[in-house]
């Protein structure tokens, strides 16, 4: 009687489990991988209405985050300037450049500028920008470099284990009052620990890990 | 079984051509598998909303709305007038303390220092961008003015200067007209101010 099954049908199971073994690991990789905001929302960079530049506002004319940002150590909400806080310069520099014409338009018109959100959180996460920058915690930590940034990009992944990481040991990201919004400030690693730590303790930081600090 | 490795390997390049890397620049929205959890219909401040003709969730004030700021609205703290009279206030309702100084330090360097620059005499970094010269807080005019005058500068703007309300609440304005006055006395100081036994390290 001929063979029914040829030889190499031996090694069938073998290769069965070493490819389902290889398919799954690689789909493990890929979902590792791309199945989080650190793929699909980093580098997120749209086009905005007005080409503002975080990097001349900040790094060459040395604004303050709170010019125009200026309910965010009093508010959750870390407000978009009105288009007449820009104008309170832009009526006379670049008076008539044709980039700002939606900030005139709308000054003129009181409809708002389209500006594109780039940090958006669920809306099932309650961030608070004010108990955040009022102890310590500086606009770099969860937006990058903003002061070099041309146009602004999403930087950092916001998911929810970059929140808790910082909850858990908040001490590397607590800085002295004064530099909150002082956005090239660094510290040598190994003071900042202790100065974390001592921040920590003396404002009596309890960054809680309960489900309800952050959604309700 | 190399077919199969084959077409495992293709696929995988596939998937890395199409979706790229982590981190790269994209100008399109983030994809949301099942947005309906995560974008809910309801009010957030500053964004579009479908429920108001308009579209604006942040709702305007009603015309003729009275803001809590003017239920102060008689003491010269909200109005920077002496109650009744059209006379400015001639000093700040608020006392003087190191905090208050400070909060008016900080506010000052916020607001004020990009046009009329840290040591208040009007050449801001913005001067150098084409805005005309701010007012220069050590000029005798404004040395002389009351600080309800300047209160009234602050929040209606003057000439070139636009009212900075929105932006510094009534408090604020306060500290930071304290932090201009201890400003202008940084030019003001004669011998008399520095304590005998240091004199002689000025000379």
């Amino acid at each position: 009687m001929a063979n029914l099954y040829p030889r190499w049908f031996n090694r069938l199971p073998l290769m069965a489990g070493a490819g389902l073994l290889l398919s799954g690991a690689l789909v493990t990789a890929g979902a590792w991988y791309y199945l989080t905001p650190k793929y699909s929302r980093v580098g997120y960079q749209p086009v905005q209405p007005v080409p503002y530049s975080h990097k001349t506002h900040v790094d060459q004319l040395g604004l303050d985050c709170r010019y125009c940002h200026s309910a965010v150590d009093k508010s959750w909400y870390a407000n978009i300037p009105s288009p007449s806080v820009c104008m309170n310069c832009h009526s006379q520099v670049l008076a008539s450049d044709a980039r700002l014409a939606p900030i005139r338009d709308s000054f003129k018109s009181g409809e708002p500028v389209p500006w594109v959100q780039i940090h958006r959180t669920p809306d099932f996460v309650y961030f608070n920008h004010a108990v955040h920058v009022n102890r310590g915690v500086s606009c770099v930590s969860c937006h990058g470099q903003i002061n070099e940034m041309v146009e602004v990009r999403h930087e950092k992944p916001l998911t929810m284990a970059f929140c808790l990481d910082c909850h858990r040991n908040p001490a590397p990201n607590l800085r002295p009052p004064e530099e909150v919004y002082n956005l090239r400030w660094t510290n040598d690693p190994a003071k900042q620990l202790a100065m974390g730590k001592k921040f920590a303790h003396d404002w009596k930081i309890m960054s809680s890990q309960n489900c309800y600090t952050c959604h309700r | 079984m190399r077919y199969f490795l084959i077409t495992l390997l293709l696929i995988t390049a596939a998937v890395v051509s199409v979706a790229g890397v982590r981190g790269a620049l994209s100008r399109k929205p983030p994809l949301e598998v099942f947005p309906d959890m995560k974008r809910q219909p309801k009010l957030r401040p500053q964004k579009p909303s479908a429920f108001f003709a308009d579209q604006r969730d942040s709702r305007l004030p009603v015309a003729g709305t009275v803001p809590v700021d003017a239920l102060l609205s008689d003491s010269p703290a909200a109005t920077g007038f002496v109650p009744g009279t059209t006379n400015y206030a001639a000093i700040s309702p608020y006392p003087m303390t190191a905090e208050w100084l400070e909060r008016g330090h900080q506010r000052f360097t916020i607001y004020c220092s990009p046009c009329h620059s840290a040591a208040g005499d009007g050449n801001g970094i913005i001067t150098k961008y084409g805005l005309l010269k701010a007012g220069n807080f050590h000029d005798p005019r404004i040395l002389k003015m009351p600080d309800g005058q300047l209160f009234n500068t602050i929040t209606l703007g003057k000439n070139q200067m636009p009212s900075y309300a929105a932006q510094i609440p009534i408090p604020d304005r306060w500290a930071i007209i304290a932090y201009v006055r201890a400003l202008e006395r940084t030019r003001l100081g004669d011998l008399n101010d520095v304590p005998v036994e240091n004199r002689a390290a000025l000379r």
